[in-house]
């Protein structure tokens, strides 16, 4: 009995699977409100082109905007004073004046300030460069007493603002006698020697010098070396990157730089580019106006230098800003 | 200062997955047969450590050289010599100004100590010459907190919106990303005078927006202020966006799958997501901006040529900001208000500074 029970059943389950089995003939589609998987689908890609377009349209648009003052600054340097003055604005000069430049190179001492600028940067970046190099290494390699308690107050330097060091920095230098009477080696070294120590690229490197493995010191120690020579030939090959980095940056921080110099400087013939650019008085004459055609045609030169610079060290640039956060 | 260097004062590793992971193995600290020790090594010795429960451990090389301190202080000397003159020294001595009476600073005499200088740049005590004198008051202060609280804000949030969108493209991403970052390598004087050129009365912004408004020379000192903070957003956005970006970069893909699979609408995914995760750059940023803004000195001279809206012939400085009016004094060699002003300063940035750790413990949490 109980077999033929069972028996039974399973012919039943079969003939029930025979008869919900599905026509092949017939597609699946999954109806939810309206929508098929297919409308969904071209829905969402109709969405993410749009937002596609739009994103690039909005950064696009905000890429223009910032990069207005450069468009405006070549378009106006080339210009003639009345097309800068007059009402009807025009995006391209209607007569394109490169004689603005010239009046330039004749009337502002361009090659003067570039001469000071150049040397400043050279010297304060290649102090920066010695004194951050042995200051790190000390700190990185070396086993001396009060090693960490010095490295603190450094990093906590790094906290006062460089505002407050001006004002008895200024007083040092004058009493170090290099405002008075200034020579041009007094303003020279009044502008380089404060600033050729940094807190922040110590710091920098250290931790660069701290990330090439001991095994290597101990490898030259076995071979015989100094630590002098495992300095130069090890360690500052290794942390070229950090160093060009940090050139670069001090390079910049020296053409910007503007407050130091300009307080420092008692001669017009010593100041620095951005001391020149914003002393220069491109006036008419006759109606004290600013011609801003030539203002425009410095202003490029200044900046040019800067963008040479960008383009051709563009990796070790961003890299270092990323980590430094600071210009200069 | 960087990430890094917030990461190395709070002490602690900021990574993305603190949860859920197992932690690294602690390192093993290899043992030795105590029998090396007696064999004495010129190049390592092991020393033993204090607690005795501890296995002996390699502790450092032991060069006979390094043993000396006189030569780490060789290397050091220079960076300690300057640290000293450039940095400690002129701390101290400007506080010490900040507090001193009636201080020459060509001879250095001064006559006790008193808080009369600070009295005297806020206005409340009558200056040498007579009358008092609220420059420092009336603009160097307001005009520092309307930049800082205009700015940061304003940089901020555009840098995240214009790195959140770079970082959801890919085709010309390279590109852009190195057009915004122009900004940053220019000379902010050669910038400043084309804001000041474009700002003109009689040139594009005026043309475009058909208005008659003096923007930048005699300007109104709240009109003044616009082309300003346009300028200082203008020039501070590269470094936000090179930082957020970077920061956008390192977060985890699966958070994003894991808020698809749920459908999270776009914004929300924005908010609850990247904003949290992006929690210490956007930090980091606020702090250095904060600072940076506090110190705002030359977009106004760029700008301006002058701590006025008159440029150099400015009767009232009404554009100055706080570091404007310290080295306006310094320059004037009114040096005890400059020293007053210069330590105001240093304890506004060190409370900001302090205030905003305080809150990052707090809320960088994810």
């Amino acid at each position: 009995m109980a077999e033929q029970v069972v028996q039974q059943e399973e012919q039943m389950t079969y003939i029930d699977f025979k008869k919900v089995r599905v026509n092949p003939n017939i597609t699946l589609s999954i109806v939810e409100s309206g929508k098929t998987v297919e409308s969904i689908k071209r829905r969402e890609k109709m969405v993410r082109i749009i937002t596609t377009v739009l994103t690039y349209l909005f950064i696009v648009a905000l890429a223009l905007t910032v990069m207005f003052p450069f468009y405006w600054m070549i378009i106006t340097s080339l210009k003639q004073n009345d097309e800068i003055m007059a009402t009807q604005q025009t995006f391209f000069p209607n007569i394109v004046m490169w004689s603005n430049y010239s009046y330039v190179f004749e009337t502002f001492n361009f090659t003067g300030y570039m001469f000071n600028t150049i040397i400043v940067a050279i010297f304060s970046t290649a102090g920066t460069l010695v004194t951050t190099i042995f200051a790190a290494f000390a700190f990185a390699r070396l086993e001396f007493k009060g090693r960490e308690p010095l490295f603190m107050i450094f990093l906590m330097t790094m906290m006062i603002p460089g505002e407050m060091m001006v004002i008895s920095n200024y007083l040092t230098v004058n009493a170090f006698g290099w405002i008075k009477d200034q020579t041009r080696m007094d303003a020279y070294l009044a502008m380089i020697v404060p600033f050729v120590v940094s807190v922040f690229h110590i710091y920098l490197l250290r931790q660069n010098f701290k990330q090439i493995p001991k095994e290597l010191y101990l490898a030259a120690k076995v071979d015989g070396k100094s630590d002098w020579d495992f300095l130069w030939k090890v360690m500052v090959p290794l942390a070229a990157p950090t160093l060009i980095s940090i050139t670069i940056l001090k390079f910049m921080g020296t053409w910007n730089s503007y407050v130091w110099p300009n307080l420092v400087t008692k001669n017009e013939e010593f100041r620095l580019i951005s001391n020149g650019l914003r002393g220069s008085a491109f006036q008419d004459i006759d109606t004290g106006m600013v011609e801003y055609g030539y203002q425009m045609a410095a202003s490029f030169c200044v900046t040019v230098p800067l963008f040479l610079l960008f383009v051709f060290f563009r990796k070790y640039i961003m890299k270092g800003v990323g980590r430094a956060g600071i210009k200069g | 200062m960087g990430i890094e260097f917030l990461n190395f004062l709070s002490k602690k590793k900021r990574t993305h997955n603190t949860e859920g992971l197992p932690t690294a193995e602690p390192e093993k600290v290899p043992e030795y047969e105590e029998g090396l020790q007696e064999n004495e090594n010129k190049v390592i010795r092991l020393v033993s450590n204090k607690r005795v429960s501890k296995p002996y451990k390699v502790t450092g090389i032991e060069d006979v050289a390094s043993k000396n301190n006189w030569k780490a202080w060789l290397y050091l000397g220079p960076v300690v010599v300057l640290i000293s003159i450039f940095l400690l020294y002129p701390l101290i001595n400007t506080i010490f100004i900040s507090f001193a009476k009636d201080y020459q600073y060509a001879t250095g005499r001064f006559s006790g100590f008193t808080l009369e200088n600070f009295g005297v740049i806020f206005g409340w005590v009558k200056t040498g010459q007579g009358g008092l004198e609220t420059y420092f008051t009336t603009y160097a202060i307001p005009n520092t907190l309307i930049i800082t609280f205009v700015t940061v804000p304003v940089s901020i949030l555009l840098a995240l919106i214009i790195s959140v969108a770079l970082n959801s493209i890919k085709w010309l991403q390279k590109f852009l990303q190195t057009v915004f970052f122009l900004p940053y390598v220019t000379n902010a004087v050669a910038i400043g005078l084309v804001f000041s050129v474009i700002f003109d009365k009689s040139d594009i912004i005026n043309f475009i927006f058909h208005s008659n408004t003096v923007w930048v020379y005699g300007a109104d000192r709240w009109v003044a202020m616009i082309p300003l903070c346009i300028y200082i957003v203008w020039n501070s956005i590269p470094f936000k966006i090179l930082i957020l970006l970077s920061g956008l970069q390192g977060i985890d893909k699966q958070y994003y799958q894991a808020a698809q699979i749920d459908s999270c609408p776009k914004a929300k995914t924005l908010w609850k997501i990247t904003v949290p995760l992006l929690s210490p750059q956007i930090l980091y940023l606020m702090i250095t901006s904060f600072i940076g803004s506090f110190k705002e000195y030359t977009s106004v001279v760029a700008i301006f040529n002058g701590p006025g809206t008159m440029g150099k012939n400015s009767n009232i400085p009404d554009m100055e900001t706080i570091v404007y009016y310290v080295y306006d004094n310094v320059e004037k060699g009114n040096t005890s208000r400059a020293a007053a002003a210069g330590v105001f300063l240093f304890i506004v940035i060190l409370i900001f500074t302090f205030v905003q750790f305080g809150v990052s413990k707090k809320r960088v949490h994810y």
